[in-house]
């Protein structure tokens, strides 16, 4: 697939191509000083198809390392020192200290719970749906353009302005859902208070605005799969619920494993969601923690009690758990494919 | 079609099982049509996905008072301009849009840009080292940037760039995803006899960049600029780290900032969440089938 374009001319072309000086070793005067140029010219030649790749990735790396892989590994630098967010240029070496601080810490544990617990309760049922809708948008519609445009609408939202209306719908006194339940015989909710109702809450506002993403994804890659697979299914006399579960799912596989992976980082990393749920408590992720995941733990570490070393430390277990995650992925998807 | 795995079930429409009968038609691929129950599902979710952005409306449209009663309001009340002329004062809007289109503008035009340009060297030139680097950019597409902030913010404090907008341009200049973005339209995009032919008229492989690359690449950039743009106007975490309400916020700092003041009054947030979120339904609105497209076509893995 990918050409040599230092040999891509053919030699019929003869002279015409840069690149190749003509085989002439005759040394008449004018003809010697246009065989020094084209000697010239295939050497520019030569340096530009060797070199201009670099030029070309070497932007996007230089700019890379800068801002992406020179700041990840500095923090785990950071991590063994004392650095205070007043101070940010002061550091003072001690060691593994801020990994036993953290450790040690309720808090991190309660975070790290909470950040599994709403990473479940979105992802799944936002993937299982996404799966659903992708198999209805796959069938012929009527405007089926407008349908795939408004699941989008949520992706456009930010998560400011996403959660903040999501605070009000979910209010414990005046909220709609609430009044919705009322309706049905069902008490009121403390959504912020207790702590499922408020995961569950914050988890609607990550389901509400991604589902429709992963619809897409998923809808891609139906339509990428070949109609005679189906034709010989249904030929086999398989309905179209055993189609879906033996044709679509198997073909869908890397795609769902994709977005798993996708949206677990993305779990992993809630912050906005539960800070501004409760705009009140801010950092502490509710009264008593109760929806504190800890991307917001590593906010109220390091810009509340102003301890970035310590922040750096839970930076890195994070990035600790993606590196497990990542290879869970890998030996997963390795199986899948042997067995396939 | 012996598959003997289970798969996890997932939820399906009922209307599989009553029209499984049908043997002919009986294809759950793209050629059939759907039925009404397809419809209903999918006019349950178009609701899902727009009320609560209707309903910001709405609220914004109220006073604080009708918020904090029950029944909740569902329709438009009267005070919609005032609100949104309120919020756009109180949040220093107008100074939040600017920045914002600032950022999101060089951020998406500079991530298009290079994007492209090294799309096209992984996707069509041979050099050495080409597998290895592709694999170090798919690998950061993994993790995320939020795993970088404490240096970088060690950084902005250093240059003292707290409150400056450069503080979020720079780190937001560099998309892994991009650059896989540009390298799957390209690889099937810009067949390679074009660059060859190119090269056979003498052109240098900057010359083939600008003349041959930029004008195949322009559709998939174009929807990659707007991809980027909306992450960009979008982000959260880091501008609201280094930026704050009082100087130079974006829109999210802002709407953010309005949210977390003392005695808030819901119909203001809801009136900047509104302002906040509307020119990207704007353009989603307009280019709405393009970024559709976009997203389906970077799913696909080539």
């Amino acid at each position: 697939m990918a050409t040599r374009h230092d040999t891509a001319a053919p030699p019929a072309k003869g002279g015409a191509a840069p690149g190749r000086p003509p085989g002439t070793t005759k040394t008449e005067g004018p003809m010697d000083k246009d065989e020094r140029r084209r000697a010239r010219q295939s050497r520019r030649w030569q340096r530009d198809v060797r070199w201009s790749p670099y030029a070309f990735v070497s932007p996007f790396f230089l700019l890379f390392l800068a801002f992406g892989l020179f700041p990840l590994i500095y923090t785990g630098w950071a991590s063994l020192h004392q650095v205070e967010l007043t101070a940010p240029t002061e550091m003072n070496w001690v060691g593994l200290r801020n990994y036993t601080r953290i450790f040690d810490d309720d808090f991190f544990w309660n975070a790290a719970q909470n950040t599994l617990t709403i990473g479940l309760i979105s992802t799944v049922p936002q993937l299982l749906m996404a799966l659903g809708i992708a198999h209805i948008l796959n069938y012929k519609l009527r405007a089926s353009t407008f349908y795939r445009v408004v699941m989008l609408a949520p992706y456009a939202t930010s998560i400011a302005a996403a959660s903040l209306v999501f605070v009000l719908l979910f209010g414990r006194d005046y909220g709609m859902i609430n009044w919705g339940l009322g309706l049905i015989g069902i008490d009121a909710v403390d959504w912020q208070g207790d702590k499922w109702p408020s995961q569950i809450a914050v988890s609607t506002i990550i389901i509400w605005r991604w589902t429709g993403y992963n619809a897409l994804i998923y809808l891609a890659a139906m339509q990428a799969i070949p109609q005679d697979l189906y034709e010989s299914a249904a030929l086999d006399g398989a309905n179209r619920w055993q189609q879906f579960l033996h044709v679509t799912l198997p073909s869908l596989r890397p795609t769902i494993l994709f977005t798993v992976v996708v949206s677990t980082i993305g779990a992993s990393q809630v912050f906005g969601e539960p800070l501004l749920f409760d705009a009140n408590k801010g950092a502490s992720g509710g009264a008593e923690h109760q929806f504190q995941t800890l991307g917001l733990y590593l906010y109220e570490q390091g810009w509340v009690n102003q301890h970035l070393g310590r922040a750096s430390a839970i930076a890195w277990t994070m990035f600790a758990i993606l590196i497990v995650i990542g290879i869970v992925n890998y030996v997963i998807s390795r199986r899948l494919r042997a067995s396939s | 079609m012996t598959t003997t795995d289970t798969p996890p079930s997932a939820p399906t429409p009922a209307k599989e099982q009553k029209q499984s009968r049908l043997p002919k038609a009986a294809r759950a691929g793209g050629t059939l049509h759907g039925g009404p129950i397809a419809y209903a599902i999918l006019v349950v979710f178009t609701i899902l996905s727009l009320f609560p952005l209707v309903w910001t409306a709405i609220a914004a449209s109220r006073d604080n008072q009708r918020l904090a009663q029950t029944p909740p309001p569902f329709w438009f009340g009267s005070n919609l301009f005032k609100n949104l002329e309120i919020a756009w004062t109180d949040a220093n809007l107008g100074e939040a849009f600017l920045n914002t289109t600032i950022v999101a503008g060089i951020s998406a035009t500079t991530i298009v840009v290079l994007s492209t340009i090294a799309g096209f060297a992984f996707a069509k030139l041979r050099f050495r080292g080409r597998n290895a680097m592709m694999l170090l950019v798919i690998g950061t597409m993994m993790v995320p940037p939020q795993l970088s902030v404490i240096p970088l913010y060690m950084m902005v404090a250093k240059l003292d760039w707290t409150d400056q907008l450069q503080a979020v341009i720079f780190p937001s200049l560099v998309s892994a995803f991009g650059v896989f973005f540009m390298r799957q339209y390209l690889l099937q995009a810009l067949p390679d006899e074009i660059i060859e032919a190119a090269r056979v008229d003498g052109a240098s492989s900057w010359r083939v960049v600008w003349h041959v690359v930029f004008p195949a690449a322009r559709p998939a950039m174009a929807v990659l600029g707007m991809l980027m743009f909306v992450q960009a106007w979008n982000d959260f975490l880091w501008p609201f780290l280094v930026l704050t309400q009082s100087g130079n916020p974006t829109v999210q700092v802002a709407v953010a900032g309005l949210g977390r003041g003392y005695t808030p009054d819901q119909s203001l947030i809801m009136a900047g969440a509104l302002l906040g979120t509307l020119p990207l339904l704007l353009v989603f609105a307009i280019f709405g089938k393009q970024i559709v497209g976009g997203i389906m076509q970077g799913a696909v893995k080539g």
